[in-house]
């Protein structure tokens, strides 16, 4: 049978805001356990909370960005459970009135077509703390660092249909909060988290299937995998003339599979109610307004603009704008030198070569934008050929100084001389009497051996245009 | 000297006829005496009391001169005071020592009062009697066999049994006014969100608002110049310009327009206690005031959505009551299910455990909305009642309760209870500011009168309370309480 996969993402979002959503602690990543929790976070008798402003700003960015609703009057609510990880016994989310409404986001296919994904919402919430059950002879450790750490909820609609849409989402996603620096997005470090709710149905039905919810997948590999296992493990399911039962599961990706995570957990009644202790949170257009004037450029419109304005294939242009540093530094490139295609083949290819292999951010690239763009403008006036720029390039990473100075203390500078290239040239010819025999006598391949033994003999340096010239009419 | 009221104390204080010190020894004399029967006080913090009273007394001899300086005061239980053990009058709470102070207790502090010690409560101020507390009954001064209302009891019996010169209080359903009335002292409500929360133990948190339990009208407003104001860590308090209380005290009540709602002088209310409120309304006429019958139609409903939402946010704001961080840990538990079971069912008391399971089932799935949604609504048709009636009168006046204070173990039946803050209850579902002073008594034993007036219209009740109390001296009445000395 001919199965159709349903998939949509609640991704919690860290945000980067100073401090957590109702307390004044700092939330930096790291820290010593419990260092980062006050009288607030540790929920003493009689504390009370404060919305942090940033975080209520941060969300609305967002929701701008993918054209959502803008809640105007949102209201928070508790989300009752007990665990000792969570002081207060309840979460503050937000149920019915989130701050940001239904929006979308496009994300582009394998064949290259656009497809719109709904956002159903994205609310704000608290994150708890963390239960370390290591290190603690029969008994668990409490970290209440990461309580009431600012989270944004973005819940998708289930417009995906595959784990590869899905993961093209997560990327998309992950691209535009870097653009609107309201998260790290950092999947390691638990700043991005991904829940996958799947289900199949046999194509052409129009019903939707019973879903499962997979929890803990931490990486966008991970993503793809665990919803594959968990379409495979479904149709298993069914084909076997079983039935998909309602839960929550887990992602093991060191045993690469999901399981059941049937415990009581899942039937819990979380009895949420608006949360007494804050207001309704009541905002006005120009509080929108003034949000809205600080949105940076996204990726989409971006993309868009570097297709006319630098001549870009739609292909290229959607590798550089893929994070909001790499666009940047693409256009300080093309201003240095002033060729935008010549720029984006060293960006995408040279640069992201050495970060990946590196593993390096764009933000710590031992080779600044300035730099590459006086490299790449040597090649334009044939100071060095391409070829020679490679070794530059690598001499850049070891030598602070400037691209002039490399090439000249190197020595590699191109021989432009025709008198010298002439000579290059001359023995070449003296030297493969054989070979010149064969070319003469019509074996054209023969040429590109020439070239090969005079750039050899140039180190390399001859500009190969002329090279080329002068290589033909001596061969004639 | 102790059995004056703060304004008389403040004066005295500042003509040097008697210093803080002196003042401070007498008060913890009299709670040594009498406390030991009243049980009024939990916490007696005889050492920094007399300290705080040398460093006022030292003020006022550098020229500090301000109203409430060296004025001893207790707070009730709930307030967290900075090293001082806040039980909250539970088990849970026993041992639980705040490492800072409550925004009330913060500002009594910088108003240079001296803190006597922390008063006992109904736990988690769930009660109307101050029975539920785990320290023990506290009895009315007026006579010992009978409550002295609830949850503020410690506090309205130290005020009236003249152990404080004045004491906190809070209010979620008529925990200041109804013990007030009882004690036969003033106990003062100001409107939601006029006093900050923070540091007071949450019970249900759209209703909890700090207050005032003392001796006259003028001594709240007194009280609430120290307390009021705007606090950037409670974001339900009020971003609204305070006054001074005091100021207006004294203005002419001609012209005034009471209002009687009808549903206060119905069924359930005791004849001699509607004789004495009927007598105040005389007083008020004399003064000028003009008297109309209002309708408060949907006050027979107040009582029940207030059990529902009361418990409802009580269930989720006792649930940091766990044993894992602070508070009582129940002995080996077997595990984390077994930690949490015991430890609540062992820390908490029989009343605070009603009301967690009434909230948690009136939250739950497929009861929501006919519990919590719809008691909401009533809650919006009884302050809209309450809006309507303000459009005709400017204060609304009626009987604190319907009788005066039971005896201890009268009411076993916990609706029974629940039926005390019949005519309290609904000013704290609208969030107004209400007040009960002492207008008579009933076989030797207090009548309290209430007084509500509309939002942040605090000034205006003080007002009407005090040309009452000008004009009479009930509440000059003092119990007897001799024989009871330890």
């Amino acid at each position: 049978m001919q199965w159709e996969t349903v998939i949509g993402l609640e991704v919690h979002v860290q945000l980067s805001t100073q401090s957590k959503l109702f307390s004044g602690s700092s939330i930096q990543f790291g820290a010593e356990p419990n260092t980062q929790a006050n009288i607030f976070d540790l929920a003493l008798p009689g504390t009370l909370p404060v919305l942090n402003e940033e975080a209520l700003k941060m969300a609305v960015r967002f929701g701008l960005a993918i054209g959502a609703e803008i809640g105007m009057r949102s209201v928070f609510d508790r989300k009752n459970y007990f665990y000792p990880d969570l002081p207060k016994g309840y979460q503050v989310s937000q149920l019915d009135f989130p701050t940001v409404g239904k929006g979308s986001l496009s994300i582009e296919l394998e064949d290259g077509t656009e497809k719109t994904i709904g956002v159903t919402r994205a609310h704000m919430e608290e994150d708890a703390g963390k239960s370390l059950h290591e290190d603690f002879q029969g008994a668990s450790g409490i970290d209440l660092n990461r309580a009431g750490t600012p989270l944004l909820e973005i819940v998708s609609e289930p417009d995906l249909r595959s784990a590869e849409e899905a993961v093209a989402y997560l990327k998309k996603l992950h691209s535009i909060i870097r653009y609107l620096d309201i998260s790290d997005g950092n999947m390691a470090q638990g700043s991005m988290r991904c829940d996958a709710n799947v289900s199949i149905r046999p194509a052409g039905e129009s019903e939707l299937g019973t879903r499962t919810e997979t929890k803990n997948i931490n990486s966008f590999k991970f993503v793809e995998k665990a919803i594959n296992h968990e379409v495979q493990r479904q149709q298993e399911v069914l084909e076997d003339g079983g039935r998909i039962v309602q839960e929550t599961r887990l992602y093991d990706s060191d045993r690469d599979e999901t399981r059941s995570m049937r415990s009581k957990e899942v039937a819990n009644d979380y009895r949420y109610f608006p949360e007494p202790d804050l207001l309704p949170v009541v905002i006005d257009e120009s509080f929108v307004n003034a949000i809205r004037e600080t949105l940076p450029e996204l990726p989409d419109a971006k993309r868009v603009r570097f297709v006319e304005e630098y001549k870009l294939s739609d292909y290229d242009a959607g590798v550089l704008v893929t994070s909001r540093e790499l666009a940047e530094y693409y256009e300080a490139v093309v201003a240095r030198c002033g060729d935008a295609k010549l720029s984006a083949n060293w960006v995408s290819v040279e640069l992201q070569g050495l970060l990946n292999k590196n593993d390096w951010e764009i933000s710590a690239s031992p080779i600044q934008a300035e730099r590459l763009g006086d490299l790449i403008a040597r090649i334009i006036d044939n100071t060095i050929s391409g070829k020679i720029a490679k070794t530059v390039f690598e001499a850049m990473l070891e030598d602070a100084s400037s691209v002039d100075s490399i090439i000249e203390s190197k020595g590699l500078k191109q021989v432009t001389d025709s008198g010298a290239i002439e000579k290059l040239v001359d023995e070449v010819i003296a030297n493969n009497p054989e070979q010149v025999e064969q070319y003469r006598a019509g074996k054209e391949k023969v040429f590109g051996f020439f070239v090969g033994q005079a750039m050899k003999a140039s180190k390399g340096k001859a500009n190969p245009a002329q090279l080329n010239d002068l290589l033909k009419e001596k061969l004639k | 000297m102790i059995e004056r009221t703060v304004a008389e104390i403040s004066t005295a204080l500042a003509s040097g006829d008697i210093s803080s010190v002196e003042l401070t020894q007498a008060y913890l004399h009299r709670i040594e005496q009498y406390n030991t029967d009243l049980n009024a006080f939990i916490t007696v913090c005889e050492e920094s009391a007399l300290e705080q009273a040398k460093a006022a007394d030292k003020s006022r001899s550098d020229g500090d001169c301000k109203p409430l300086l060296g004025v001893p005061l207790a707070h009730k239980d709930i307030f967290c005071t900075k090293g001082v053990t806040t039980t909250c009058g539970s088990r849970m709470l026993q041992n639980f020592v705040p490492p800072y102070d409550a925004t009330v207790v913060e500002k009594f502090n910088a108003a240079g009062v001296v803190t006597l010690g922390k008063t006992n409560m109904d736990e988690f101020a769930m009660g109307s009697s101050n029975e539920t507390s785990f320290f023990g009954v506290v009895k009315n001064p007026w006579d010992t066999a009978r409550v002295p209302g609830g949850s503020s009891g410690g506090s309205a019996a130290a005020v009236a049994a003249d152990l404080c010169a004045m004491a906190t209080g809070t209010d979620t359903g008529g925990s200041i006014r109804q013990p007030a009335a009882f004690c036969g002292v003033t106990g003062f409500k100001p409107s939601y969100g006029r006093v900050s929360r923070w540091g007071m133990v949450a019970f249900a948190s759209s209703l909890d608002q700090a207050g005032s339990i003392c001796k006259s009208a003028e001594d709240a407003a007194m009280m609430l110049n120290a307390m009021a104001g705007l606090d950037e860590k409670d974001s339900t308090s009020i971003d609204k310009a305070t006054v001074d209380y005091t100021a207006t005290l004294n203005d002419s009540l001609e012209g005034l327009k009471i209002g009687i709602p009808i549903q206060h002088f119905a069924e359930g209310l005791s004849a001699e206690v509607e004789q004495n409120i009927l007598d105040a309304l005389k007083v008020y006429e004399s003064l000028g005031a003009t008297i109309k019958e209002i309708d408060l139609p949907n006050n027979h409903l107040s009582v029940s959505a207030y059990y529902v939402i009361a418990p409802a946010e009580a269930s989720a704001n006792l649930s940091r009551y766990d044993g894992v961080r602070y508070g009582y840990r129940c002995a080996e538990p077997v595990d984390l299910e077994d930690m949490y079971k015991r430890s609540r069912s062992e820390g908490f008391g029989e009343e605070v455990k009603r009301r967690i399971m009434v909230g948690t089932y009136a939250l739950s799935a497929g009861f929501y909305d006919a519990y919590y949604r719809k008691a909401q609504k009533i809650r919006r048709l009884i302050r809209n009642d309450f809006l309507a009636a303000f459009k005709e009168v400017d204060i609304i006046l009626g009987p604190t309760s319907p009788h005066t204070a039971f005896e201890l173990g009268a009411k076993s039946d916990p609706v029974a209870m629940y039926l005390e803050d019949i005519y309290t209850i609904a000013v704290n579902l609208a969030g107004l500011p209400g007040i009960s002073i002492p207008a008579g008594t009933v076989n030797g034993l207090p009548v309290g009168l209430q007084l509500v007036g509309e939002d942040f219209a605090e000034a205006k009740v003080f007002n009407a309370a005090h040309q009452f109390q000008k004009n009479t001296d009930w509440h000059r009445n003092k119990p007897d309480l001799t024989g009871m000395e330890s």
